[in-house]
């Protein structure tokens, strides 16, 4: 028998505000333990909260870009649990009527375009950071209260590549809208991920499976495709699966039960009274629709049809903000699209990664490479000696012209100097032109080289072709 | 368990809250807890076909303030109001996965 997998995912993402959700400390991560706390997020007796405009804007701009309406009123919940996460002994979340419904989300999966819908996205507060030693719990409070929001996928995928081109999209969005900085090793990206696997064709879904809290790509990915093999193999064997929450021990590359009472997940959800609902005027909606930056899928179809890129290059400069930033700088100070991607796609990407920086950090600036695509297209230099600007300026700094100048790099098209060079290839290598000569025009190639050896490479290679045609032609 | 059927199951609603009760506990609170559920169902004789379900009894929206950072607490006050405290963190015994 053939099985399926179903796969959904609970993506927790925190977002970018300076304050909780619910109360005025700053959220800072790293921050001394319990530095950062008050009444509020501490639960104490009697103290309030209020609600932090900037998230519930950053959570309904999330919604836009992902294709959600926004619920135009909205309300509060407590979900109720005993562990000391939470010192109120409940969270503060949305669970019939969350700010933004419905939403979907197209993505490449190995060249297949796909389709995934989001069936929710809703507003909540984060939780405190325990640390288990022997017999205790530590708890710091820092991040108890901190703005998060969790976007519910539909079990709508079915592979591991597919919750990982659901997860990258969500998380490039959440950068290029400043919702989110999604890092994940700070915990700023969680995700919970559902797993259930049927035999093809029948309408239910199986039992769901959830792993639980994982911020790395790698480990949910592995955690998928275990679950996936283990669910089936029990089915295979006649056996069923149980109903329960899992977590994944990225050490033994095994998923292991952690819960499976029941009763686990009775939360007891009841309206929060300390708040008062949300309503959202349609005027706000727009007003916040206006202000929603281009997105990465927006950008590539623009950088193919505007600027005429290749797909490919559109993809790799779109990847992340800073780099499509970086480039859109770039092209301020030039027209010419393609140059500029080839430098950032080789050149810049080769020294980050040897020297282990960030574009933003990079001595070559924006307009500097737009000086040496300048330097190129007027031919004073060529494309090999711009590569060599390129470098010298990324290690060290300077300015194109003055290190063109300086070094002598410019090229030469003058047709008195190359003539020399060509007239000497000619007569130093009589069997390349005599092979040119009898119509294997790869022969020119070598005397090429020859002249560019004896230019020392500062010949230009258009008006040394075009010298060396009309000698050999004649 | 006949109790349990009338409501509210005391011995279940102890043990998510993690509440210790021992059987007298458990039959005492249950008899009382069923005198209010009692009480309240005195609503259930009100009909409400017209009245729009509420989160809140106020008509009061969007109470809502600017993301800007206030004073947070003393840390020495609040480890001080802790029950027991290790390098600065909120000691708590453990809480075991059930």
């Amino acid at each position: 028998m053939q099985y399926e997998a179903t796969i959904g995912l609970e993506t927790h993402v925190m977002q970018k505000t300076n304050t909780k959700m619910f109360c005025a400390c700053k959220y800072e991560y790293g921050a001394e333990p319990n530095t950062h706390v008050c009444p509020v997020c501490l639960g104490y007796p009697g103290a309030l909260p209020v609600m932090n405009e900037k998230a519930i804007e950053l959570c309904c701009k999330a919604g836009l870009l992902l294709g959600c309406e926004i619920n135009p009123y909205s309300k509060w919940d407590r979900k109720n649990y005993f562990y000391p996460d939470m010192a109120k002994n409940y969270q503060i979340t949305q669970a019939d009527q969350p700010l933004c419904l419905g939403g979907q989300l197209t993505v490449d999966v190995d060249g297949e375009m796909k389709t995934f819908t989001i069936e929710r996205i809703h507003q909540e507060e984060n939780a405190a950071k325990n640390t288990h030693v022997a017999g205790a719990s530590l708890v710091d409070y820092n991040r108890a209260g901190t703005a998060l929001m969790e976007i519910v996928s539909n079990p709508c995928m079915h592979s591991a590549e597919d919750a990982l081109a659901y997860m990258t999209a969500v998380k490039q969005i959440m950068q290029y809208g400043g919702i989110s900085n999604c890092d994940q090793e700070k915990g700023q990206m969680r995700s919970d991920v559902n797993v259930s696997v049927r035999p093809v064709g029948q309408k239910e879904l199986g039992a769901k499976v959830e792993i639980k809290n994982m911020n790395s790509f790698a480990f949910i990915k592995e955690a998928i495709e275990y679950e996936i093999d283990r669910q089936t193999a029990l089915l295979e064997s006649g056996g069923t699966v149980d109903q329960e929450t899992r977590g994944y021990d990225p050490d033994r590359g095994e998923t292991f039960t952690q819960r499976t009472k029941e009763n686990a997940h009775d939360y007891r959800y009841f309206p929060e009274p300390d708040l008062m609902p949300v309503k959202i005027p349609a005027e706000q909606i727009e007003q916040w629709r206006s202000e929603l930056p281009e997105l990465p899928a927006q950008r590539r179809v623009r950088y193919v049809q505007e600027l005429g890129l290749p797909e490919y290059d559109a993809g790799v400069l779109t990847a992340d903000m800073a780099t499509s930033d970086w480039f859109e700088q770039a092209m301020r100070h030039t027209k010419n699209a393609k140059a500029v991607s080839n430098f950032i796609m080789g050149e810049m990407m080769r020294l980050l990664s040897e020297q282990n920086c960030s574009i933003s950090e990079s001595n070559v600036t924006p307009e500097k490479l737009a000086g040496i695509v300048a330097l190129i297209d007027a031919k004073t230099i060529s494309t090999g000696a711009g590569k060599q600007v390129f470098e010298i300026i990324f290690n060290d700094g300077g300015d194109p012209k003055a290190i063109v100048e300086e070094r002598g790099m410019a090229q030469v098209s003058d047709d008195s100097a190359l003539e020399g060079w060509a007239d000497e290839a000619i007569a130093n290598n009589p069997k390349p032109v005599e092979e040119y000569k009898a119509g294997n025009p790869a022969s020119i190639n070598f005397l090429m080289g020859q002249v560019m050896k004896a230019s020392r490479g500062k010949a230009n290679p258009g008006a040394v072709m075009q010298m060396l045609k009309q000698k050999l032609d004649r | 368990m006949s109790e349990a059927n009338e409501g509210m199951d005391v011995g279940y609603v102890a043990k998510l809250a993690n509440i210790d009760l021992t059987t007298e506990e458990t039959a005492l609170f249950q008899g009382q807890l069923n005198q209010v559920l009692h009480y309240v169902e005195q609503l259930n004789e009100l009909d409400v076909g017209g009245v729009e379900p509420t989160a809140h009894a106020f008509p009061v929206y969007n109470v809502l303030r600017k993301d800007e950072v206030g004073t947070s607490l003393n840390h020495a006050d609040v480890v001080a109001n802790a029950p027991a405290a290790t390098d600065g963190e909120i000691r708590v015994p453990k809480i075991l996965d059930q």
